[in-house]
């Protein structure tokens, strides 16, 4: 904290000392904050104590996390094909772009952004508030000691499935985003007659780089990393009653969304730079 | 038998707990009694190792368990069954696997030993054919029940119950009591008994403290807190009229 104060008159001196203040408390706040999520990190990634019933939880978590956010992916992906589809063909009217350039924007966009970002931005919204919610309301019922008091390590056992689950289910999720994504831009585009069948296929397999998709799951990889782990990070400190879970609940949207949005710079510049 | 020594704890500077000194005996129900907000949640939850403590320390047995780190911790807590206020069984699993969870998680035995002892537990807190059902399709004093079942799946030493009586009417309350006092007797375990019902205290209260203020005001049994001096504790007892009509009667 600052001890020294900067001299310009009495009331100014008192605001920048407050504000100096206020800033140091903010800071060792976040901090604190930060360094809360890393220690639960560690909690969570230490020795189970029966793999088994491990196993068990997070086959229950492909369900929840994974299986039934099959529907949400599906139909987000198809309709963003189809619009991007329109979109591109609606902006590429001149004669001078080959038709088939439709086909090629609806899929690396779909490969590059949409199937990873978007996804991962819709199902921060699905599975963290979900995750948190959860873990939040094991919190405030006493559950979460309940484990404790039973000696079950329970940042590991709620938090490890659901991040392994999620780890494994999200890059599938991811390629049926793309498939079904690519199939909506061609029965959009064909459909609406802005591009033939043949010109779309041509335009999907037109200059394709593969590594766009190993880009994607790596990004799908780390954006499940980040809606688990502050989700749960959310959930397991809820402190309170209803109120603080559905606080939490948000948070862990917000908070996952703002970092999925600013680790796909930082993913895009190391990987495609 | 566990022993407090010395212990302090407080939050955010404001002292909740303030010199807690008392041995809780084997084989007898031990009652922490006190107003809302007194500390008596805090100072079980500190035994039992959920809060840390400010200084103090805390014995099972020989072992000093507010120094032990959490493989150490886990030894002694594999010895603990705890009945939570508001029971605290997990939503997502069914009645049956909420009593075998414990048994799953640490222990080797075979799935028909396993549910043996699960139908066992169940039936001594007489509940019977609702193996299936989910926590929410319970009653309050089911779930006590079953929570209850829970904590006695591992053949507990040491039997800690929050508030084992809130939310229940005054019958089903003393059947929990009852049920609390036979475990305690039957398997000769240190239970501890968090509550402010007079009823339980009357009830099945062998070794009694009274806290007020996050301070221990007075130690005693049932038969002792009717005649104590302590004005703090007999101002908790006497509460309501109906007693405090009784207590004049009476001199």
């Amino acid at each position: 904290m600052h001890t020294g104060f900067k001299n310009y008159g009495k009331g100014i001196t008192t605001n920048i000392c407050n504000f100096d203040m206020l800033y140091d408390i903010n800071m060792i706040k976040f901090l604190t904050y930060i360094g809360n999520y890393f220690l639960l990190l560690k909690k969570v990634f230490s020795k189970p104590e029966k793999p088994k019933i491990y196993y068990k939880q997070t086959m229950r978590e492909f369900v929840y996390l994974g299986l039934n956010s099959i529907g949400i992916i599906v139909i987000i992906s198809f309709f963003m094909g189809a619009v991007i589809t329109l979109q591109t063909a609606y902006n590429t009217e001149n004669p001078i772009y080959p038709k088939y350039l439709i086909g090629l924007g609806c899929r690396d966009s779909i490969i590059l952004e949409f199937s990873s970002t978007v996804a991962a931005l819709i199902l921060a919204g699905k599975i963290g508030s979900n995750i948190a919610s959860e873990i939040g309301t094991m919190r405030v019922t006493e559950q979460i000691d309940a484990l404790e008091i039973m000696g079950v390590n329970s940042a590991s056992y709620l938090i490890l499935p659901k991040i392994i689950a999620t780890l494994i289910f999200n890059p599938i999720l991811t390629l049926i985003g793309i498939i079904v994504g690519i199939f909506g831009g061609w029965i959009a585009g064909t459909l609406s007659g802005v591009i033939t069948s043949e010109n779309f296929i041509y335009g999907i397999q037109y200059a394709f780089i593969p590594y766009y998709i190993t880009y994607s799951l790596i990004k799908t990889v780390f954006f499940a990393f980040i809606i688990t782990s502050v989700s749960a990070f959310q959930g397991y400190f809820v402190d309170g009653g209803s109120l603080e879970v559905g606080r939490a609940s948000t948070k862990a949207v917000v908070y996952s969304s703002v970092l999925i949005l600013l680790f796909n710079v930082i993913l895009t510049q190391i990987l495609l730079s | 038998m566990i022993r407090i020594k010395n212990l302090y704890k407080s939050f955010n500077d404001k002292i909740i707990l303030d010199n807690i000194s008392v041995t809780f005996e084997s084989g007898k129900t031990n009652l922490i009694i006190g107003r809302s907000g007194s500390g008596k949640t805090v100072l079980l939850k500190s035994i039992v190792g959920l809060h840390e403590i400010d200084s103090g320390e805390i014995w099972y047995e020989d072992t000093l368990f507010n120094k032990l780190d959490f493989a150490g911790k886990k030894v002694i807590r594999s010895e603990m069954g705890m009945l939570f206020q508001g029971s605290a069984l997990f939503d997502s699993l069914t009645v049956e696997q909420n009593v075998r969870f414990p048994l799953d998680m640490f222990t080797e035995n075979i799935p028909e030993e396993k549910n043996e002892r699960v139908n066992f537990c169940l039936k001594r807190v007489d509940i019977i054919n609702v193996n299936k059902l989910f926590p929410s399709e319970l009653s309050g004093g089911m779930k006590k029940r079953v929570a209850i079942a829970r904590a006695i799946a591992l053949n507990p030493k040491y039997l800690f119950c929050d508030e084992p009586n809130s939310g229940l009417d005054p019958i089903t309350a003393i059947l929990i009591d009852a049920l609390i006092k036979e475990l305690t007797e039957e398997y000769s375990m240190t239970t501890i008994v968090n509550t402010h019902d007079m009823n339980s205290v009357m009830e099945i209260g062998e070794k009694i403290i009274f806290i007020s203020d996050g301070v221990k005001c007075w130690e005693g049994s049932k038969n002792d807190i009717l005649h104590s001096d302590c004005v703090l504790l007999n101002d908790f007892v006497f509460a309501n009229s109906l007693a405090k009509k009784l207590r004049t009667t009476n001199k």
